[in-house]
């Protein structure tokens, strides 16, 4: 093989390798990207019981509840609109009524958010960024929920999944 | 007056760095010798001043000044005394510090250690490191300073994120930094030899042990955050593809490529344009990693807008060395001469075959890590990219590459005989399948996909291990003789055994612990007992302590496996006071390499304590797999050729090898 054979022959190569790549970074874009959503935008645009998503807010104050087995239930609030979140399984050390949550999971039937993923994100001000940006967006911020500093070094996540032990 | 001494040292280091960033190069220039040697003297000076700066900082957090905001804000007079001096590096400013101070240290081991290297290579490579250090300098000096004072120094400060406080967090960011920034060097000698238009195997001689360096630390500083992660998040999982993670992984996999594309270089001479921007694009991702982390970028899209002082700053920084040096490269690569021939089945070709692998697969990681990005700031939508694209993605491609791992060592320089590498493999092959076969078996004929991969895994340990005893004609004539070839046999070629078989390693450990890892959720009360993975827990009370700055509430199990008691886990969950924050101290329990994992959730009303149990079974595996790479690394590092350091291609190692 000549110098400029060789060459082809491994543009090639290297082509179909990108190729292949490409097509599974397209073919993960479409199945395995969640949107993030707000009570508010689930209000104003509602969204089909068994979509996965991801719902971020702050935790009413008050409405939380632990019943038998683990079983809890709490609301999150964008300070417009409201959406009752279901979980089963331990909350993370970071979760607490008045701030910023993620929940990952989706609607049943009634309307009530089934989240197998509870995640309390912490940023420097305690709040997950997706929510913080939301708030601000509406309005809605309030100036004590960043009160809390964190040294901004990690945006480690401490998180619970009941689901992976039944996998 | 200690913060101030800092201070003024972190600018003296400015003043060294920008000397040392003009001078050296108008020597190279004019071609005088004393010119070209102040890059040497001011390297050295420049980090004796970073040094100084460092540790002043680092004395005012073990004094507790709570007059430096820096103190005040990350520091707690309560704190044991080994989380004042990690507490250090455990925010912004302090951590870039340590950035810089280590970014002096490896200028001044060039310095202090290239005593072979020609004149004005050396004065180029530490002109190119002064640049780096100067546009880091600023950044600091203008937008972070660590030791700006409060007007009135508080009593007491606000202590460190409970997280943070903790042995393993301690060292995982002086392991990252050390791999992020030692990829700084081969950064600059890609640069110098563009600037020189010369490149020849010596380059890549003197290259390839400080990116072997920077890899073996960035790699051990990547399995200790996972560990980190695994112990102290409290819910067991070790990998969560965090942009954070991912920021030190995409270096990782260029810095791997870049190690074996050098290998090319040195021993054929090829390979050399693709070498110099491996090198580029190492460097460009730590500096991106920095970018991502240090910016706010990620935290919020929004505060980054808002307050744009600090992330507009390393941008400009990032943009000035990336297209900066990929515009130098595209300028000059050409005038670079072409280098050696070779066939595509070869080891060559195995190499370049790794290459594109690693990168396609670093590619895609960018892509997840950064689409979100793009599109929050294009479109304002707002999605998460997590494991699920990771594993479509990054998995499917990392499958083919451990395929063809025990076929390149096996491979000649030049012309390779497949045939008769596949051959020698035959025996890997074979110990593969029954090992397919025995856990298809053992596990009931439960998930196909995890036999196959552990198949995998034994094909690339026991090839490695074939490698090496082809190498040493090991069953093949006395055993004598094997043992007096394997004594002869390079370190660099055990070096490459260890780091291949790692590989088989770290992916057991992961197969085994996301397959068959099994959970236990419940409250618990003291006297309460449950099974899980044949192990039976007892708890055995709780009891409140009082640490140094935290509450603790600490409980008691006792594990008993058929009847008999193999041993207590006292897991333990903090209440920090001044922070009003928790953590969760998991005890874990070692079988082997499997572990058993208790951590605390909540106390409720009735005094049951919610507790989850699990087995992860041979979850140590996974960090036992990057230690083998660091001391594969290591070995490689000692080697011979490595360590004389002739500027001659070595002969005398290659006499053993198979098939030449």
């Amino acid at each position: 093989m000549t110098r400029k054979q060789r060459r082809l022959a491994m543009i090639g190569g290297a082509g179909v390798v990108l190729v292949v790549a490409v097509g599974l970074v397209l073919n993960a874009m479409r199945d395995s990207i969640v949107f993030f959503s707000t009570p508010k935008m689930v209000a104003e645009q509602p969204i089909a019981a068994g979509k996965r998503f991801r719902l971020g807010g702050v935790v009413e104050p008050g409405s939380l509840e632990r019943g038998e087995q683990l079983r809890v239930s709490f609301k999150v609030t964008d300070g417009s609109a409201t959406l009752p979140v279901a979980y089963k399984g331990i909350l993370p050390d970071l979760f607490r009524e008045g701030q910023g949550v993620i929940a990952e999971g989706s609607l049943d039937k009634a309307g009530v958010f089934e989240a197998d993923t509870v995640l309390a994100k912490h940023d420097e001000k305690y709040m997950p960024k997706e929510v913080a940006d939301a708030l601000k967006k509406d309005g809605h911020w309030k100036d004590d929920y960043g009160n809390k500093p964190a040294a901004p070094t990690t945006s480690g996540q401490t998180s619970a999944s009941a689901a992976e032990g039944g996998k | 007056m200690i913060a101030e001494a800092g201070h003024y040292a972190l600018v003296l280091a400015l003043a060294l760095a920008l000397i040392q960033s003009t001078v050296p190069l108008l020597g190279a220039r004019l071609n005088d010798g004393a010119l070209m040697n102040v890059a040497r003297s001011t390297a050295l000076v420049q980090l004796l001043f970073a040094g100084l700066s460092f540790t002043a900082l680092v004395w005012l957090h073990v004094t507790s000044d709570f007059s430096v905001v820096n103190v005040f804000e990350n520091s707690h007079s309560m704190k044991p005394l080994l989380y004042k001096i990690t507490g250090v590096w455990g925010n912004h400013e302090g951590s870039m510090l340590l950035w810089v101070a280590i970014l002096a240290l490896f200028g001044g081991l060039v310095a202090a250690f290239g005593n072979n290297l020609p004149l004005s290579l050396r004065a180029h490579v530490l002109a190119v490191q002064g640049w780096i250090a100067t546009a880091f300098y600023l950044f600091i000096l203008i937008t972070s300073n660590p030791f700006a004072r409060l007007a009135n120094a508080p009593a007491e400060g606000r202590d460190l994120n409970p997280v943070l406080q903790d042995i393993g967090l301690a060292v995982h960011p002086p392991m990252l930094y050390l791999g992020y920034v030692g990829f700084s060097i081969s950064f600059s000698f890609a640069a110098a030899a563009l600037i020189e238009g010369r490149l020849d195997a010596a380059w890549a001689r003197w290259v390839r042990p400080w990116t072997l360096i920077a890899w073996i630390f960035l790699t051990l500083g990547i399995a200790m955050g996972s560990y980190w992660a695994y112990y102290e998040l409290g819910w067991g999982g070790w990998w969560f593809w965090d942009p954070v993670e991912n920021a030190s992984l995409m270096p990782w996999l260029a810095g791997t490529a870049l190690l074996h594309s050098a290998l090319v270089m040195e021993k054929r001479n090829a390979l050399k344009v693709w070498t110099i921007l491996l090198s580029i694009l190492t460097f460009s991702l730590s500096l991106l990693g920095t970018f991502l982390v240090r910016s706010g970028v990620l935290t919020s899209v929004h505060a980054f807008a808002t307050d744009p002082s600090r992330g507009v700053f390393i941008l400009m920084i990032l943009c000035v060395f990336i297209g900066g040096s990929l515009a130098l490269f595209a300028w000059r690569a050409s005038a670079l001469k072409q280098g050696g021939l070779f066939a595509p089945i070869s080891r060559e070709g195995s190499l370049v075959l790794n290459n594109l692998f690693l990168t396609t697969a670093c590619a895609t990681v960018f892509v997840g890590t950064l689409y979100p990005l793009a599109l929050e700031v294009l479109t304002g939508d707002k999605i998460s990219v997590g494991a699920p694209f990771f594993n479509l993605t990054f998995g499917p491609l990392m499958v083919p590459l451990l395929v063809a791992v025990p076929f390149g060592p096996l491979l000649a320089w030049k012309r390779g005989d497949l045939v008769g590498a596949a051959q020698r493999l035959i025996a890997a092959g074979v110990v593969a399948l029954l090992a397919v076969a025995f856990v298809y078996a053992w596990t009931r004929g439960g998930a196909v996909l995890a036999p196959l991969a552990i198949g995998l895994a034994i094909f690339v340990i026991v090839g490695a291990l074939v490698d090496v005893a082809e190498r040493i004609a090991l069953f093949r004539g006395p055993l004598s003789i094997s043992l007096r070839r394997a004594s002869g046999l390079p370190r660099s070629s055990w070096g490459t055994m260890f780091a291949h078989a790692a590989l088989g390693v770290t992916l057991i450990g992961i197969v085994c612990e996301t397959t068959w890892n099994s959970e236990y959720i419940a409250a618990m009360k003291p006297g309460d007992s449950t099974k899980l993975a044949g192990y039976e827990f007892k708890f055995e009370g709780a009891t409140q302590r009082q640490g140094p700055n935290y509450r603790e509430l600490l409980t008691q199990f006792t594990v008993t496996e058929n009847g008999r008691l193999i041993g207590a886990m006292a897991p333990s969950k903090r209440s920090f006071i001044t922070r009003g924050s928790s953590t969760t101290e998991a005890a874990l329990l070692s079988r082997g390499f499997s572990q058993l994992y208790i951590s605390l959730g909540d106390l409720n009303d009735q005094g049951a304590v919610t507790v989850r149990i699990y087995h992860k079974p041979m979850v140590l595996l996974i960090w036992l797999g990057p230690i083998m790479m660091a001391l594969g690394g290591l070995l490689s590092l000692s080697d011979r050729r490595l360590r004389v350091g002739a500027p001659k291609p070595a002969k005398a190692p290659r006499v053993l090898q198979p098939a030449e």
